[in-house]
């Protein structure tokens, strides 16, 4: 007998082009309506049809933000899914595939399940997707209305002949699953008493840009990059109903300068790309510290150098982030790890630019952004909105000095005053200069505002109960969700979390969390590249770093035996 | 060196970094008195510029100023115009600027169409850089760098712009102020992209295109030339012998990407963020 009470993890693997991406969506959607807690991501090849792609979907009782190693049921639409998720099959994985379709490799322990077969005699091939959702909701024990409703809803402006047609298929596949459910003796959790109110289900990309609205962004000029397109094509999608102005750039190049312009002009401007993209703007990180022009920049990360592994997800931008442009100014970089987290890290990327007049990086990667999950609904907040645009006077100088450094910022059209600016050093109006004392005093200007910046430092997330723990775990950005079920897993008391979802700058008052502690920091790429930056600022040595850079995000076993290894 | 005050002149004081006896000052002063004459509103001007020495031309105007990096002048530009559309919008540059560095975003400036001015100094030489071949530079000019004198093509800004169907396409001389204001009038005055590419000379690193060689090897177009023929326009802007002056293409009503991207009148530093029922609506989506 097969007990998953509280936590199924199913896997969907097959080629890119075998709408795999429908099968999960549907189920995550009847799922969600259900009332379960679920957790969904992805991986997949650079390629748009064949090779093997995943998707896992976890069934949980608590709301989880990390993917299992195990795997307790396998839908294997191909066999090559076999062949690329051997390592993670074990004795008790039950896996479902087409016989017919895996001739001299079938195994007689896998369960013959006629994915293809029921939508042939339904009519058409295209019906597969229809079946197997049907067989899975039949196994795992989904009322069929709510499938059958989904359809109606999902294929009503495609006419009543291919909603009955999907019911039919829907219908074959649901006694399929639940006849094999009752030979398998499969027992499944029955959904949270509470339904689905008050929860909503979405993807990181659509958590971002709901941030991005709630912040009042208006203008956005990308260039598409995997996995940084989300956000233009989201923006692009709300662009009507909210007032956005969206460009497809020609370039990187384009886009940050661009985006800077409008930001010039008054906008509430962001860009989106990748590292590789990004390092093409970085010129526009130091003219927006030149400029001291607030522009929000968006990097989804992906395994570099070059052009990488474009589908993949790595952590591996934070020293790009960190560094990128030349000379000294203030910057600020955030690293949600939840869909919450992205909601807000978004709306406080928008204030910090605006009240520091600086660039704000938001670090996300392939993994968080394509992840899904459900997000209660009271957690989402709202930050007030804070603008810097003061009406101009006759006589207004763009970089006048101020005791904290930050000018009163005017734009182009507001007001009498001029609003000039220039990447070449210059005085308080704006021209040129190239008095040595000048230069002297823009510099101090430009860093002054450093230490409110470092100050309004959002601080981690602490994990556990630090006041008995020894040992703490640190991680950043997407990692939240897996270093959280890690530590719950392993479940000792000498261990506690810290998360940040403001790498930089630290905020001073962190210190005290780390002191008389063994540090471990876990992170997404190959040197520990925040384990480097926490190091350096806070004067502790980090005893351990965790780092996997293999294009693949961690799992949860992967992280607690790691962990495991270090306090034994 | 403007004779005629104009409102948008810059205190006397202002240290300008150009040599003397060089173009760049006449076609400035060109520049003023095609706004002046336009009546154009210095609140609603702005100024956009990339690097090099002609780059510096909005530093010498009395207008707001976005003096960009070197060659990205056109998509600050594209962003200020996006975020207010009621701004009046002037790019000035180098030919290094525009067509070298630029070159990208000029293409794609253009292929946009939005309703900004480009007036590009074109003297066919780096000057800031002190004297390096330009993309305009012509063949067999020796430099520093191109020891042996250049060896490209020059490119053809015209003809690259009338293959890419830019609406309004003209020619200046920057020695002859008063016919060069014209063009710019009507460049600015023009609904859609307009480029004014302004023979420059500079007297310091270019000693083959001087102010000698353009009165020798240019001339006006003839009046009898209809600007709206394009395939005329081109082969003005590719036949050998003297190179001529004027409007050589004009074509009215091509969309604008303002209007076919649906950017409003409300500029965007007026816009609040969505109100509370509206983000309710979005998130809803997700239920
Ligand atoms: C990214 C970058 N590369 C190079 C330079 C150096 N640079 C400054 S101006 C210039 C060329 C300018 O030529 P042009 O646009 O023809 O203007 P001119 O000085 O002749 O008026 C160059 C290469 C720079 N400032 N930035
Ligand atoms: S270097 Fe040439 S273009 Fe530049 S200011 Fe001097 S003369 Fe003019």
């Amino acid at each position: 007998m097969h007990h998953y009470l509280h936590d199924i993890s199913m896997v969907f693997a097959g080629e890119a082009g075998q709408g795999l991406q429908t099968v999960t969506e549907t189920l995550l959607r009847i799922l969600h309506k259900s009332g379960y807690c679920v957790f969904s991501c992805t991986e997949y090849m650079s390629r748009i049809r064949g090779g093997c792609n995943t998707t896992e979907i976890r069934i949980t009782d608590k709301k989880r933000g990390a993917y299992l190693e195990r795997i307790d049921m396998l839908f294997a639409l191909s066999p090559l899914a076999v062949e690329h998720l051997k390592s993670r099959i074990r004795s008790g994985t039950l896996l479902f595939a087409e016989k017919t379709q895996f001739a001299e490799r079938w195994d007689e322990h896998y369960i013959d399940t006629p994915f293809r077969k029921f939508a042939v005699e339904t009519g058409s091939p295209v019906y597969s997707n229809t079946v197997a959702a049907g067989i899975v909701s039949g196994i795992i024990g989904l009322p069929i209305e709510r499938f059958t409703d989904y359809l109606g809803e999902q294929f009503a402006a495609k006419g009543e002949d291919t909603v009955s047609k999907n019911r039919i298929a829907a219908k074959l596949g649901y006694d399929f699953g639940r006849r094999t459910a009752a030979d398998k003796a499969i027992l499944l959790p029955s959904p949270a008493a509470s339904g689905s109110s008050g929860r909503l289900l979405m993807d990181g990309n659509t958590a971002l840009g709901i941030g991005a609205i709630a912040s009042g962004c208006n203008f956005i000029s990308s260039y598409p990059m995997s996995p940084g397109t989300g956000l233009l094509t989201f923006l692009a999608a709300k662009s009507k109903t909210f007032g956005i102005v969206v460009d497809q750039a020609e370039d990187e190049i384009a886009a940050i300068n661009a985006g800077i312009g409008a930001s010039y002009g008054g906008a509430r401007a962001v860009v989106s790309t990748s590292g590789g993209g990004f390092d093409l703007m970085q010129e526009g990180v130091s003219l927006a510290g030149m400029l001291e022009t607030p522009i929000v920049i968006h990097i989804g990360q992906r395994p570099g150098p070059a052009t990488g592994l474009p589908t993949r997800t790595e952590q591996g931008d934070l020293n790009l982030a960190l560094h990128a442009g030349h000379g000294d100014f203030a910057r600020a970089i955030l690293a949600p790890g939840t869909l919450e987290e992205l909601i807000e890290s978004m709306q406080h990327a928008f204030r910090l630019a605006n009240r520091f007049q600086i660039p704000v990086f938001v670090l996300t990667d392939q993994f968080l952004l394509d992840a899904i999950t459900t997000i209660e609904r009271k957690y989402i907040k709202r930050l007030p909105f804070e603008s810097s645009i003061i009406k101009t006077k006759a006589g207004y100088q763009r970089f006048a000095f101020t005791d904290d450094g930050l000018s009163p910022r005017g734009v182009p059209g507001y007001g009498d005053g001029l609003v000039r600016v220039d990447s070449d050093e210059h005085d308080e109006s704006g021209l040129i200069t190239e008095s040595f004392e000048m230069r002297q005093s823009m510099v101090e200007k430009r860093l002054k505002r450093k230490k409110a910046l470092s100050d309004a430092a959002l601080m981690p997330t602490i994990i556990g109960s630090l006041s008995e723990a020894s040992t703490v775990v640190i991680a950043w950005g997407s990692n939240r969700g897996v270093l959280e079920e890690a530590l719950a897993l392993i479940g000792n008391k000498k261990l506690a979390g810290l998360h940040f979802a403001q790498p930089y700058p630290l905020n001073p008052e962190i210190k005290p969390l780390l002191e008389k502690r063994k540090l471990v920091v876990m992170e997404n790429n190959a040197t520990g590249q925040f384990a480097d930056l926490l190091s350096l600022h806070t004067g502790r040595t980090i005893s351990h770093r965790i780092v996997k850079a293999t294009g693949q995000p961690f799992s949860v076993e992967e992280v607690a035996e790691a962990i495991k290894a270090l306090i034994e | 060196m403007t004779k005629t005050p104009t409102r948008f002149d810059m205190p006397l004081t202002t240290d300008v970094a150009w040599c003397p006896g060089c173009g760049n000052y006449m076609l400035q002063s060109a520049v003023k008195m095609a706004l002046h004459e336009l009546a154009v509103d210095r609140k609603n001007l702005v100024m956009v510029s990339g690097i090099g020495q002609a780059a510096k031309a909005p530093q010498y105007l009395n207008a707001h100023m976005f003096n960009g990096l070197h060659g990205r002048a056109l998509p600050a530009a594209l962003g200020i115009k996006l975020s207010n559309r009621n701004l009046v919008v002037v790019v000035e540059s180098g030919d290094g600027d525009m067509y070298g560095e630029g070159g990208n975003h000029f293409i794609h400036a253009i292929r946009r169409n939005m309703d900004i001015t480009v007036i590009v100094h074109n003297n066919m030489v780096y000057g800031l850089t002190k004297g390096q071949a330009s993309p305009t530079s012509q063949r067999g000019m020796t430099t520093p760098v191109q020891v042996e004198g250049v060896m490209l093509e020059p490119f053809n800004p015209l003809a690259v712009a009338l293959a890419l169907n830019a609406p309004f396409i003209a020619r200046a001389y920057a020695g002859d102020v008063e016919e060069t204001k014209k063009l710019i009038m009507q460049a600015i005055s023009f609904r859609g992209f307009s480029l004014v590419d302004v023979f420059q000379p500079c007297v310091v690193f270019n000693k083959v295109n001087t102010y000698q060689w353009f009165k020798e090897n240019t001339v006006y177009l003839p009046e009898s030339h209809d600007a709206t023929d394009r395939a005329a326009a081109f082969g003005l802007a590719t036949a050998t012998g003297k190179l001529p002056l004027g409007v050589f293409f004009r074509s009215e009503g091509r969309e604008l990407y303002e209007d076919l991207i649906g950017v409003g009148k409300t500029p965007l530093y007026k816009q609040k963020p969505p109100d509370e029922k509206a983000f309710q609506n979005l998130i809803d989506t997700y239920r």
